[in-house]
């Protein structure tokens, strides 16, 4: 069964997004997609500074099998990809809500974000898909 | 859902993710592809491939048959078990498959060929084998295993009885034979040591688990793409296909234009290609990526040319591929990934062999 933390929030393609104390937020991908991918093995993350639209493809995570865009479930603009990705992209299929996270932004101020969904309806939409 | 080979519930229980390839329900990873991978370059693992497809044929012409059918020539099949492989061409020169053939004797050859092609395969082989009198028969009562890696073939050995296992551990490169009512093969896919051995479907399982309590490690499709691409060797339908002749996938070596007077099918079409100078065919190509990436089939090689298959390479930690690009000497490229172009070394596969990087 997928690892799936209560305090953070999710999209159905399998983001999450954690709200960081200044007012940024955190973004990945969850345990099941870090699985359904399998190992990583490239992991391309936005530049700081790039403005992204709300479910723009924004990272690519590369698997030995396939290349996945990861969309952005909030417009904003990013403020770090994460730097360790570039040496260590395993990082997301061995701590995905951790050290493998992708990116942080800041919302763009009234923007629309995805329908994020709380811990206990991502569970839901992972036992209806299967996983 | 798809056709299911003899081992699909073991491969469930095992826990494999299984996907569609060419209409089978095959695993393509258990835990970690890349895991698999490694077990097979550094001891053994074990593959079920029984959805290619083993085709007996038989008649007093077959011989004969077979160097009308294929493009290498079996007249190089001298001793009873050797085997060879081939390409089977349309009267176009492209490539209709890619296959094993087995010498058991002067009335009875055995073929391997691909699962995606199996049908189409079938009625060309039997369509042409009426004006020879040759008969194919489908072995589908056998699995077919695939137990690779430097330890693959003593820890297979050891499951047959002494005279068997002294038998199989004796079988020279690119030999098979019956042994206990298996057919043992020392060949594979991987650019390692080991063997293909053909069983009874019944068997399977039972001989997957005993493989599986000796270390040797279950594989999916994943880890065979990975392994063979490291291997140097091409995939049917990516790297060539009926679109494609050998001679710019590749695949010269396998085709036996001596002697001349061997009317093959598709020969014709290669002597144009061979007589037309002033358009010398395309060529595949090892590419090497150099900046941070993974190569993929359909990526547009520049200035000109197309990746066949791309990954990345356990073994080497970075991506490899093989693409085809225009006739002459070049050594380095870019590849469009996504919009940025990437820089990749032109080398000569394989790249990995036995275990050591080769390029």
């Amino acid at each position: 069964m997928s690892n799936v933390p209560p305090d953070l929030q999710y999209t159905k393609t399998h983001e999450w997004v954690r709200t960081l104390p200044d007012g940024t937020v955190e973004i990945g991908i969850t345990d099941h997609a870090q699985h359904a991918l399998g190992d990583l093995v490239f992991v391309e993350v936005p530049e700081a500074g790039r403005t992204v639209a709300l479910g723009e493809p924004c990272a690519v995570v590369e698997s030995v099998k396939a290349a996945s865009d990861v969309y952005s479930p909030v417009a904003g603009e990013i403020t770090l990809g994460n730097p360790l990705l570039a040496g260590e992209p395993e990082a997301v299929n061995n701590d995905p809500y951790g050290k493998g996270w992708l990116m942080r932004l800041r919302p763009t101020k009234g923007a629309a974000s995805a329908d994020l969904m709380p811990a206990d309806k991502y569970l839901i939409l992972l036992q209806t898909e299967g996983g | 859902m798809g056709r299911r080979t003899p081992l699909f519930e073991l491969h469930q229980q095992l826990g494999a993710r299984i996907v569609d390839f060419g209409g089978w329900d095959m695993p393509v990873q258990y835990a970690s592809q890349i895991g698999e991978h490694h077990a097979v370059r550094r001891v053994a693992g074990i593959f079920d491939v029984s959805h290619m497809c083993a085709v007996d044929l038989k008649g007093p012409r077959v011989r004969q048959f077979l160097q009308h059918l294929l493009a290498n020539d079996v007249a190089k099949l001298k001793v009873p078990g050797k085997a060879l492989y081939s390409c089977m061409l349309n009267e176009a020169g492209g490539v209709l498959d890619d296959l094993i053939v087995y010498f058991l004797n002067e009335s009875a050859f055995r073929l391997v060929v691909n699962a995606g092609t199996r049908d189409k395969d079938l009625a060309w082989i039997r369509s042409i084998g009426q004006q020879f009198d040759v008969q194919a028969t489908e072995r589908t009562d056998l699995a077919i295993l695939a137990i690779q890696g430097p330890e693959a073939r003593a820890k297979t050995a050891a499951l047959l009885s002494a005279s068997g296992a002294n038998a199989a551990m004796a079988l020279g490169p690119f030999f098979g034979r019956d042994i206990d009512g298996w057919f043992v093969a020392r060949t594979g896919y991987t650019g390692e040591d080991g063997f293909e051995v053909m069983l009874p479907a019944s068997d399977a399982v039972r001989v997957w688990r005993e493989l599986n309590a000796a270390g040797v490690v279950s594989c999916g499709l994943g880890a065979r793409d990975t392994l063979r691409l490291e291997a140097g060797m091409n995939l049917y339908g990516n790297d060539m296909d009926e679109t494609t002749h050998p001679f710019e996938s590749g695949l010269a070596w396998t085709v036996a234009m001596q002697p001349g007077e061997r009317r093959f099918i598709g020969r014709e079409a290669l002597e144009k290609v061979l007589a037309n100078t002033a358009a010398p065919p395309r060529q595949l190509v090892g590419l090497v990526l150099e900046d941070r990436g993974v190569l993929r089939s359909h990526q547009k090689v520049v200035p000109t040319g197309e990746i066949t298959s791309g990954t990345f390479s356990p073994t080497l930690e970075r991506s490899i591929a093989l693409a085809r690009v225009p006739a002459g000497a070049v050594q380095q490229v870019q590849v469009d990934i996504r919009g940025k172009l990437l820089n990749a070394r032109v080398v000569k596969p394989p790249f990995v062999r036995f275990g050591k990087a080769m390029i």
